[in-house]
């Protein structure tokens, strides 16, 4: 029998959660989803430790943490572009790293995208799942450590040892200068909203306002306006959404949207596009372009290949350090 | 009925944009004979007043195939003209006080009496139209016109788990502390969402609510 396994936070960062493909068939009952911010980056993760692609990650956002893996095992960083050292090395992103019992492993400055998702060879981190799910959404209290955010002091359970080949990847490709081009399918409520409002969305850079979360991303630029009054009555939304306050100001539903809204939206971001969205901070800025569904599914399909071709490549990265 | 995109991975049906416990059961209806095919990459079907969500994998899923039957189906949904016998809850409710700070601020809206005000809320049979907002959050109508008080003007940051809210025609109960604009008539005694039960949430869309109060 192996010892059980544990992640010691000594310092947590600015907000560590831990997040898998998110809470999906219950949001009858208004579960929200959840899930990680980048799914890309999530699943590729996992890969290079050899997990299914829901284990559950950490989802490490603009400042990381300083962590004392409990157990002798194999880890991977993939998403935002971090300095790592592991004990007293360096270790680069996108690539395994054997960890011993007691090894500290840092997060530094962070060079490039907003959130990094950490692996663990083993399944991953093991808390309790919670209606099928280990993903934190912080606002219902629900999944990870408690259903919040890692504090100094937590320990997280995770396999006691583990071991994985060797292996490395690109990773996403990163948005740069602190913006990224986002494609929008327009609707459902194209009715509320004129050709004003639309150039206005796809005519300038919106802002990322410092008021924005895992729940949504409100964008400062000119206010959409509405072509009509009132308000339509509460539907389920979806992420990537791009909802409309009467006074303006959109708001892009991110991963731990509740289910369910009365604004209008005038549309949404493609799937695609959705990690790219996950890697801008507060801050920066967001252009949209206008799209299609097959243009959405083509860029879909793109996105995936990159992945699959990402996750098959020959494992070339030599011994794990 | 229309079937509308909401971007590549959601369709919406819309139905009749009206707050009616017909309409509202067709998409109820709807939701549970698509989740009885097993259409594969469908993530979720998630009824609303007077629309049905269905969340899928853009590369799981044809969506003409999809779209086929989300018309068939409701073909047949669209001749619902009764509604099915009801679950019906009988929730205790704990009015004023501490419990319902806003009891008195909707008296005074109503020009009445608080004690009439709770006669009013709690001689209603309500309907769970959806869930939404938090966990567990069934969204219940509808309130006597009298007692329809709108959303207090600021906010509350706490809302406690429990608490019995007004926001116009609509009546809930929060299950759980979060920030809320209702007004905050009275405290509920039962436990309204819990993961580790089953069913997690005490109320479904469809089912009839009476408060009673104690």
């Amino acid at each position: 029998m192996t010892t059980p396994g544990h992640l010691r936070v000594v310092r947590p960062g600015l907000l560590t959660t831990v997040q898998d493909l998110g809470r999906w068939s219950h949001q009858v009952d208004a579960v929200p989803v959840a899930g990680a911010m980048d799914v890309f980056s999530h699943r590729l993760a996992n890969h290079l430790v050899g997990n299914a692609p829901d284990a559950a990650t950490l989802e490490i956002t603009l400042i990381g943490p300083e962590l004392v893996v409990e157990a002798d095992t194999v880890l991977a960083v993939t998403g935002a572009d971090f300095d790592l050292s592991c004990g007293d090395a360096v270790v680069a992103s996108g690539a395994t790293f054997a960890v011993r019992r007691g090894q500290v492993v840092r997060f530094g400055r962070r060079h490039r995208g907003a959130r990094a998702y950490l692996a663990l060879a083993g399944g991953g981190v093991l808390t309790p799942p919670v209606l099928g799910s280990r993903a934190t959404h912080i606002v219902s209290h629900m999944g990870g450590l408690d259903g919040r955010a890692l504090a100094a002091g937590d320990a997280l359970p995770i396999a006691g040892a583990a071991t994985c080949p060797p292996n490395r990847a690109r990773g996403l490709t990163l948005p740069s200068g602190g913006r990224a081009r986002l494609r929008v399918m327009p609707g459902p409520q194209d009715d509320w909203f004129g050709d004003e409002a639309w150039q206005a969305l796809t005519g300038v850079s919106f802002r990322i306002s410092p008021r924005s979360n895992r729940m949504g991303y409100r964008l400062e630029g000119p206010p959409l306006a509405h072509a009509r009054s009132g308000e339509p009555i509460s539907e389920p939304v979806t992420m990537g959404a791009i909802q409309v306050p009467a006074a303006g100001e959109p708001i892009l539903l991110m991963a731990d949207r509740q289910t369910a809204g009365g604004y209008p939206k005038i549309g949404h971001v493609i799937t695609a596009d959705l990690c790219m969205a996950a890697q801008l901070a507060p801050g920066e800025f967001i252009e949209f372009d206008r799209s299609t569904y097959r243009e959405a599914v083509t860029a879909l399909i793109a996105r995936e290949r990159e992945l699959m071709a990402q996750m098959t490549q020959p494992q070339n990265g030599g011994p794990a350090r | 009925m229309q079937i509308r995109q909401a971007g590549d991975a959601m369709l919406l049906v819309e139905f009749e944009p009206v707050i009616d416990p017909l309409v509202n059961q067709r998409a109820i209806e709807l939701g549970r004979l698509l989740r009885a095919r097993g259409i594969s990459g469908v993530r979720d079907i998630v009824p609303a007043y007077c629309a049905l969500a269905v969340h899928f994998d853009p590369l799981r899923t044809d969506l003409a195939a999809l779209e086929r039957a989300i018309a068939e189906d409701g073909r047949e949904t669209s001749t619902v003209e009764a509604l099915p016998e009801p679950m019906v809850h009988e929730i205790p409710v704990a009015y004023g006080g501490a419990d319902g700070p806003d009891l008195q601020a909707v008296a005074d809206f109503a020009r009445c009496t608080p004690a009439e005000v709770v006669e009013r809320h709690a001689a209603a049979t309500y309907r769970v139209y959806m869930l939404g907002f938090v966990p567990g959050f069934a969204y219940l109508g509808r309130v006597d016109a009298r007692i329809a008080a709108p959303r207090r003007r600021v906010p509350r940051e706490v809302v406690p788990a429990g608490s019995v809210g007004i926001a116009g025609e609509q009546t809930g109960v929060y299950p759980i502390a979060t920030p809320g604009g209702w007004q905050i008539v009275g405290r509920a005694s039962v436990v309204m969402f819990d993961a580790g039960r089953t069913p997690a949430s005490l109320l479904a869309p469809g089912d009839l609510v009476r408060f009673v109060p104690r």
